[in-house]
């Protein structure tokens, strides 16, 4: 129990905790929508995200941006992967949906044969990084880790004895919030976001009224997949690594936030990330960065022995239905 | 439809077999049992292309057995957990994990664990636990694990017990990683005990070695026959007829006064504790017991197996087991691909045929229900 350090870097750590919350946040958000609408944990959701990363690693490679590189080359690169990430994330989750949940829907199948499928989707993509794209082009795909380049240089912004932020914090906790507050305003006030709402309050009677049941579907799909390419970006900004199995954990600890703040809540997202997030870097400095991973198998745990609603309680439809 | 004229004619040869006379029953299963036996050995071509040390660099065919009958006997306790009660367990490798470390800790004079013992109370040097007293303590530790898991999250919607037991399954394999007082930490345990049996006089190597891997396939394939028996019995009583009156409408079960909590608990136990016992034996014949060893792909592996066997049919479940163990032990070059190939086996099974390839005649007809309750409101619209 090292209370010295914790006490010591209390600021530092609480910043640190905050930035992965924000991501963790990003990709419990995939989880939230599709479990709000479809009642379905979309286990297959941190493969999404995985290959939002590599998606980075390729924008970058293609207009041959490296560390070290021009800032306007920089610029392009990133540009580039703001718009690649989300794509190819959403076209990963849209293609699960239609490949595999579509046709069990159909059948109308137990949520468990749900799951099962969702597991196979996650190794099938998982495998197609670690073991056919390296069959077939070597590296950088694989099973090795592979380290992405930071395009921006890690610079403090504030640094006084209690607390230290630096830049690429501000860039990840900055665009999350913005990501969240934009997708919270699409689904309360847009049109499209009534469907949604629609159909995760009574999918029978949002059909009467002419809602498309498979467009909201596919279209939570794509926003959940969206929101989890720009994680993904954001992850590779701060952290530049990436690895084929890379999902797994993250799409744990996201489903441990979204549970935490209330699954299928999308403003519970935000606040059950964060927490995590600074819950998670809290004990792996009270105990050893060892048991980091556990934390958060711990928090879902307790949370749905003793809350299973959540902080701010279920429901994408009853919030300001 | 393809997949009804497969489910008839499975269930063709299961009719017979069960309107068949009892001499002809007992003559197969002799029969069967003989080849089963038999099998270390087969060396007469055709039959012997089933071997998977025929070119240089196979793996020993006595060690493939082996492994295929303890995951068999995986197969066979995730059944209970997963085709009988209903309850998808991802972490069917903290269990398999508790029964090889339960032998390791306390049967290896190397463990912490009977190091501290013997230092406790003054025992002399290298005492450890014998083999025999280690069986009842890893089933032992199992039942309560597994009692302990279960009792707060049996109360959970299925799919988030799926995630609970995942969890369960990583912090299993993280504190055996990072506990160095208790498990030796990523170094593992050495000198893991092997069953009694007859000291060979002339080389002195004790009964089960690694060398005369033949006997380690005989020892699984008894406990497996032990187990199956067993279980097979219990599906057939109260317990087993409350897991399918749970299985399939739990509100339905509470209300004829079946209680849903007390059954769910005992699959998990008994899960639980057929999964040690494939851990114990799978430690033992290692004689090395490390973390590594039980990564959370191993979970989603029997999950796999039972799936694709056929959940809630045991022969179903150990076809499973058979398949995904044998094949790209056969066919080496495969072995990379095995995940990826488990991935689309799952999908295409859950799509086209998701009461796996042999079915439970019984379950086959729920999803069939589900799926024409599904297409009459459909016709409704």
């Amino acid at each position: 129990m090292n209370f010295h350090e914790l006490f010591a870097h209390f600021g530092d750590l609480t910043v640190d905790g905050l930035t992965k919350g924000s991501i963790y946040a990003l990709v419990a958000l995939g989880y939230t929508l599709v479990y709000g609408v479809l009642k379905l944990i979309n286990f297959a959701h941190s493969e999404v995200f995985m290959v939002g990363t590599w998606t980075v690693l390729g924008a970058y490679s293609l207009v041959g941006a490296d560390e070290g590189s021009g800032v306007g080359l920089v610029i392009l690169a990133t540009l580039l992967a703001v718009v690649l990430a989300p794509l190819a994330s959403a076209a990963t989750a849209l293609t699960v949906e239609r490949v595999a949940y579509r046709p069990l829907r159909k059948k109308n199948a137990p949520p468990l044969i749900f799951l099962i499928t969702a597991i196979g989707c996650s190794l099938v993509l998982t495998e197609t990084f670690g073991q056919a794209l390296h069959a077939i082009f070597g590296p950088p795909f694989g099973r090795a880790a592979v380290s992405i380049p930071s395009l921006i240089p890690e610079k403090e912004l504030i640094s006084s004895t209690w607390i230290t932020v630096s830049n690429t914090q501000v860039i990840v906790i900055v665009s999350a919030i913005v990501m969240m507050v934009g997708l919270d305003t699409f689904v309360n006030r847009s049109r499209l976001g009534r469907g949604v709402r629609a159909v995760a309050q009574d999918p029978d009677t949002a059909a009467l009224m002419g809602v498309n049941q498979d467009r909201v579907i596919m279209l939570i799909f794509v926003l959940g997949g969206a929101m989890a390419g720009i994680a993904a970006l954001l992850y590779t900004i701060r952290y530049d690594i990436t690895k084929f199995d890379i999902g797994f954990l993250i799409g744990v600890k996201a489903f441990t936030a979204a549970v935490l703040g209330g699954i299928g809540n999308l403003r519970g997202a935000l606040v059950g990330g964060l927490v995590l997030g600074v819950v998670e870097v809290y004990s792996s400095t009270l105990f050893s960065s060892n048991w980091e991973d556990v934390t958060a198998f711990v928090v879902l745990i307790l949370v749905l022995m003793f809350r299973p609603t959540g902080i701010l309680g279920e429901s994408l439809a009853k919030a300001r239905a | 439809m393809p997949e009804m004229s497969a489910l008839w004619k499975s269930a063709n040869v299961r009719d017979r077999w069960e309107t068949s006379p009892t001499w002809v029953r007992m003559l197969g299963s002799g029969i069967l049992l003989a080849i089963a036996i038999y099998l270390p050995f087969i060396n007469v071509l055709p039959f012997a292309y089933i071997r998977t040390d025929l070119s240089t660099g196979g793996s020993d065919w006595s060690g493939v057995l082996t492994t295929i009958v303890i995951y068999m006997i995986v197969a066979t306790g995730l059944n209970v957990v997963i085709g009988m009660a209903g309850l998808l367990d991802l972490g069917y490798v903290g269990f398999y994990a508790i029964g090889a470390y339960s032998l390791a800790l306390f049967g290896s004079p190397d463990s912490p664990v009977t190091k501290w013992f013997s230092e406790k109370f003054g025992l002399s040097e290298g005492w450890s636990v014998p083999f025999v007293a280690c069986v009842p303590i890893a089933i032992a530790i199992a039942l309560m694990a597994g009692v302990v898991l279960g009792a707060p999250t049996l109360r959970l919607r299925g799919d988030y017990l799926a995630i609970v037991t995942m969890g369960f399954g990583e912090i299993i394999r993280i504190i055996s990683r990072n506990a160095n007082g208790l498990t030796n930490g990523p170094n593992g345990v050495t000198n893991v005990p092997t069953p009694p049996g007859p000291v060979d006089p002339d080389t002195g190597q004790p009964f089960f070695n690694p060398i005369d891997g033949y006997r380690w396939y005989w020892l699984c394939l008894a406990i497996l026959i032990l187990l199956v028996w067993l279980v097979r019995r219990l599906e057939y009583s109260r317990v087993g007829r409350s897991w399918l009156a749970i299985r399939e409408d739990e509100d339905a079960a509470a209300v004829m006064g079946v209680s849903g909590f007390k059954f769910k608990l005992w699959a998990f136990a008994i899960g639980a504790a057929v999964g040690a016992i494939a851990g114990l034996l799978f430690g033992s014949k290692q004689q090395f017991v490390e973390p590594t060893g039980f990564a959370l792909n191993l979970s989603f592996l029997f999950v796999a197996m039972v799936v694709i066997g056929g959940s809630g049919n045991m022969f179903g479940a150990l076809f499973g087991a058979f398949l995904i163990t044998y094949l790209p032990e056969r066919f080496r070059g495969l072995s990379d691909w095995r995940p990826f190939c488990f991935g689309v086996a799952l999908v295409l099974v859950m799509i086209l045929r998701p009461q796996g390839l042999i079915p439970n005649r019984r379950r086959a007809r729920e999803l069939e229900d589900r799926r024409l309750e599904a297409e009459e409101v459909a016709t409704d619209d």
